[in-house]
This record gives structure tokens, C-alpha cells and sequence, in this order.
């Protein structure tokens, strides 16, 4: 307990201490929301769609949630380089309350960058449906990054170096997001394109939030959160079993 | 064997133990013992293959082949019970640099399960000890390198394990830490009865220190027993020249350069 508590809190340390990293993080989510949620609001408005920032406010805070839990995970390689993952590797300690301080200390960073967009976005003119449904809403949240910080952890695990970094990007977190359905509706895609956002685990993440904050919900919130339950709960198996492997 | 006080119980074994990373054998068929409360010195010149034994010893490596039981267990399968009876320093970094040199050790005696009221007792004991008690709230990322160094060695004593690996604990650091140093060490181990396994490079440390001595080289074990033992052996009269006369005097080919090699390969030649 004492072993998740103190890796947890070192997470946030780093976190708060990088004011830099803090900021920098904000420059996307800001861009997509006012440059898209502006930029294409009218066209969306056209086709019948209603509020565009009100569509795409859910899915830049699921966006900023997805890169900062990715990036907590992916930190081990870091730390790898670095040394200080010797130093949790040999402790008496299990591996797992390891695995389990580091991804909830990420988990918590990732939240509070996205209860931070949260905020900002009630300049572009946002607010949520129903103020009672907020703290789903942070719950909700807190699910998809505990979900991608443990897949970034599994990522992590196996890669030695920053390598192999742009590819991750590349051709994984920049399709996840693009393909989740934050940028735009699911209905009445093409076929090929269905099937991949139903295979995104973030899909279910941006309709589950859009349920808590907009009241609507493509898939339904009852398989929204199973799916989201199930998937966090596969790769913080696998997650922990790459991570007790590692060897440095 | 026959149980006389100076042969206790190994609390290291080690018997025909090999590491391979792809074509290169780092470590090649060793075998050795350390005896409980014993102070062993691991001596052998750069990519001798220490640090790989060490990392096998401390569960940060699975062996290629061969066996290990240090107190009793085998660090390729009962680790957790492994990585409760060892503390080590090692000899790459290993602190986080945006933590304080405090948080650094609180982290550490938190994962090692040190009380709290001891804990603080020795986190201030060994700030005092490697004179950083006035920086203890500055970032690590802002110290010097020996700086650096001494946080290191600070929080590797901060729990008293029943093994102590100190893998060149002494690079960087002055004269005075270093003096130190090996004064806590050899207090603890004669208090305590722990058992250090050490590697370095400055051959009157070992000496000094090191009640027995193995020399490795090429992954091999090239010599073993007190100081005395291998200058007695080697008919030198201190240490640095039995370490020479052990390993060869040709230049290490990863710290060489090309033309260091060149030379050192033409001169081994020539002896030929
Ligand atoms: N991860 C690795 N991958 C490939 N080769 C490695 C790896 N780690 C060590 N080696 C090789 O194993 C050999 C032994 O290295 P090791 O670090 O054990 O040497 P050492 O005795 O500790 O030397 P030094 O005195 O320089 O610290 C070297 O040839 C090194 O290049
Ligand atoms: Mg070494």
C-alpha cells in the first residue's frame, strides 16, 4: 500500500514540478477545439448536426486523457534511460505494486490535464447538459486513463530506447484518436471505417462522456463502460506482466 | 567441509554461471562463494563482466545458464524473497533527477519498508555522512556529479540488508567521501555482520577492505583468496601489480581506441 502510495505521489510531484510539460500539453487539445470546433462549426451546423463545440468537447478532453495517459506509461522508458528504473526493480517490493503506483500516479496527471480542458472548453462556449453528471463524467475520465496508462506501461515494457517512439505514434495513439469518433459522429460511416472505431477502445471512452456531459450516446453507456471495464482490466494484466518481466 | 570460523556458510553461491548477449559472453562459466559476513572484492578490468554478474545476482538479468542461490534462494525464481536480502549501489545512475535529494531517500526507505522514525534518523545520519545535509531540498537534477554520486551511496546504506552489493561505489567522489565511505562500510559489516560484495577500480581499496578477492577477466575467473594470497601468488608486492599481472597490461578494447587496440593486439603478437 505504502509502495503505490509513494510512487503515486512521486508522479504527481514530477507533474506539478513541470510547469513547461503542463502547458505545452494544453496547446492541442486548445488547437483542435477552437480551430475545428469554429472552423467546421458552421458546415456542421448546415448538415443538421447542431452545435459542433458541444459534439467535439467531450472528445478533446478524451483527446487530451489519451495522450497524457499514454505519454505517464510510455515515461518508464525514461526512467529506463535515465536509471532511476533499477532502483524500483530491485526493490522488496512486487513488481505489481509497482506496476499499480506508477499507472494510477499517471492515471491521476492524465485526469487533472483533463479536468483542466474541461475547463477551458466552457470558453469556447461549452457546458455540460446536466452539472449533477460531472463527477460520471471524472469518473469516466479517470477509467480511459488508468486504460491507456497501463497501455502505455505495456508499450513501455518492451521497448528499449525512444526508438521506436515515433512509430507508436504514428500507428497507434494518432489513429486511436482519429478513429475514436472525437472528431466526428458515428452514424452512417462506411462500412470499413465502422469496424475500426468499434474496434477503438477510446470509441467507447468519447460515447461514454458524451453520455455523462451531452446526454447523448451512440453505443449505450451499459457497453460503453463494459467494454471500457474489460479492456482496462486485460492490459493492467498484461501491462503487469510485461513490466515483471522486464530486465534492464 | 570442515567448519572452522573463517568458513561459514556460503550466503552466495554461485556455480557454473553464464551470461551471453547475442555473440558476446559477458560472463563464462564462473563459480565462487561468499561467506556470510564476509567483505568480497570483485576485481577485474573494464567489460570483465562484473556488473553482468552482479545484475544476475540481483535479479535484473535471467542467466543464460548456471546457478545461484544467495541466502538460500535462486534469483531467477524466488525473487521477491531474493530482493529482501540485498541493498545495492549501483554503478550507473539510478536517482530521479526531479525529485530532492530527501524525497530520493524517503522514496527508498518507503520501498524498503524502513520505519519512519529510523528512517529519518538515518536519512539526516547519512546526509551528515556525505556532507549534503544543506542541499537535501534541492533538486538532484541541479547537483554536481559527485554530488550525485554520495546521494547515491547515501541511500544505498539507508536500509542494513544481509547483502550489500556496491558496484564502484567510490568513481567521482574525493578522497574524503571516500575515506568515509569505507569506514561506514566496514562498521556496518562488523557490526551488523553484513556481507558486502564490492567492485572497484582502486586496487588499495580493495586491499584495504576485501577480505577475499576474485579477479575476472574475459568472463573469467582468473584468480581467487585474500590480498596477501595473490601477491603471494604473483610474487608482486601490492595489489595494483598482482591485478596487472592477473589480467595483462593491454589496454581494454572498449576503452581503447582503434589504434590503442592495434597497438595492444601487435604487442600481444610480438609475444608470441
Ligand atoms: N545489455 C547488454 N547488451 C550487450 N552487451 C552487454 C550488455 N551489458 C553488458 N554487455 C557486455 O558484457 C561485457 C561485460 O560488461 P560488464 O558491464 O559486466 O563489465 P564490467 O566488468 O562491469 O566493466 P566496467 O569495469 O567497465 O564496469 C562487455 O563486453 C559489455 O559490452
Ligand atoms: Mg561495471
Amino acid at each position: 500500500m505504502s509502495t503505490i502510495y509513494i510512487l503515486w505521489l512521486r508522479q504527481i510531484k514530477r507533474y506539478l514540478r513541470s510547469r513547461s510539460r503542463i502547458i505545452g500539453s494544453l496547446g492541442q487539445p486548445l488547437l483542435f477545439l477552437f480551430a475545428l470546433g469554429f472552423g467546421l462549426g458552421p458546415i456542421y451546423a448546415k448538415a443538421g448536426g447542431g452545435n459542433y463545440i458541444t459534439f467535439l468537447a467531450p472528445g478533446v478532453i478524451a483527446m487530451s486523457v489519451l495522450f497524457t495517459s499514454i505519454f505517464s506509461g510510455i515515461e518508464i522508458i525514461w526512467d529506463r534511460q535515465f536509471g532511476f528504473l533499477k532502483e524500483t526493480l530491485v526493490a522488496p517490493v512486487p513488481r505489481l505494486a509497482v506496476m499499480i503506483g506508477r499507472t494510477i500516479g499517471g492515471a491521476t496527471v492524465a485526469l487533472i490535464q483533463g479536468i483542466i480542458v474541461f475547463c477551458i472548453t466552457f470558453l469556447a462556449g461549452f457546458h455540460p447538459e446536466s452539472w449533477s453528471m460531472v463527477p460520471v463524467a471524472i469518473l469516466i475520465m479517470f477509467l480511459i486513463a488508468i486504460l491507456f496508462t497501463a497501455i502505455g506501461t505495456a508499450i513501455a515494457s518492451v521497448l528499449e530506447d525512444f526508438q521506436g517512439f515515433q512509430l507508436i505514434m504514428n500507428f497507434l495513439v494518432m489513429p486511436l484518436f482519429f478513429l475514436s469518433g472525437a472528431l466526428f459522429p458515428l452514424e452512417g460511416l462506411p462500412k470499413a471505417i465502422e469496424i475500426i472505431t468499434k474496434l477503438d477502445p477510446l470509441s467507447y471512452g468519447v460515447d461514454a462522456l458524451r453520455f455523462s456531459l451531452i446526454g447523448a450516446s451512440h453505443f449505450g453507456i451499459g457497453l460503453d463502460i463494459t467494454v471500457l471495464g474489460l479492456m482496462t482490466m486485460f492490459f493492467l494484466w498484461l501491462g503487469s506482466t510485461l513490466f515483471a518481466r522486464i530486465q534492464v | 567441509m570442515t567448519a572452522s570460523p573463517s568458513t561459514s556458510a556460503p550466503i552466495i553461491a554461485v556455480k557454473n554461471l553464464t551470461k551471453s548477449f547475442g555473440e558476446i559472453k559477458a560472463v563464462k562459466n564462473i563459480s565462487f562463494d561468499v561467506r556470510t559476513g564476509e567483505i568480497f572484492g570483485f576485481l577485474g578490468p573494464n567489460g570483465a563482466g562484473k556488473t553482468t554478474t552482479i545484475k544476475m545476482l540481483t535479479t535484473l538479468l535471467r542467466p543464460t545458464s548456471g546457478e545461484i542461490r544467495l541466502n538460500g534462494f535462486d534469483p531467477a525464481k524466488d525473487q521477491a524473497s531474493v530482493r529482501q536480502s540485498f541493498g545495492i549501489v549501483f554503478q550507473d545512475p539510478s536517482l530521479d533527477d526531479e525529485l530532492t535529494a530527501w524525497e530520493n531517500l524517503e522514496l527508498h526507505g518507503v520501498l524498503y519498508g524502513v520505519p519512519k522514525k529510523l528512517r529519518r534518523e538515518r536519512m539526516q545520519e547519512l546526509l551528515e555522512i556525505v556532507s549534503l545535509s544543506d542541499r537535501k531540498d534541492d533538486l538532484v537534477k541541479h547537483f554536481s556529479g559527485g554530488m550525485k554520486r554520495r546521494l547515491e551511496i547515501a541511500r544505498g546504506l539507508l536500509h542494513h540488508p544481509k547483502i550489500l552489493f556496491l558496484d564502484e561505489p567510490t568513481i567521482g567522489l574525493d578522497p574524503q567521501t571516500r575515506n568515509h565511505l569505507w569506514n561506514y562500510v566496514t562498521d556496518l559489516n562488523k557490526k551488523e555482520n553484513i556481507t558486502v560484495f564490492l567492485t572497484t577500480h582502486y586496487m588499495e581499496e580493495a586491499d584495504r577492505v576485501a577480505s577475499r578477492i576474485a579477479v575476472i577477466d574475459h568472463g573469467v575467473i582468473v584468480a581467487m583468496g585474500s590480498a596477501q594470497d595473490l601477491k603471494t601468488k604473483t610474487q608482486t608486492a601490492n595489489l595494483e601489480d598482482a591485478f596487472l599481472k592477473l589480467t595483462g597490461s593491454s589496454i581494454r578494447e572498449e576503452d581503447a581506441s582503434p589504434i590503442d587496440s592495434l597497438r595492444a593486439h601487435s604487442r600481444m603478437w610480438r609475444k608470441r
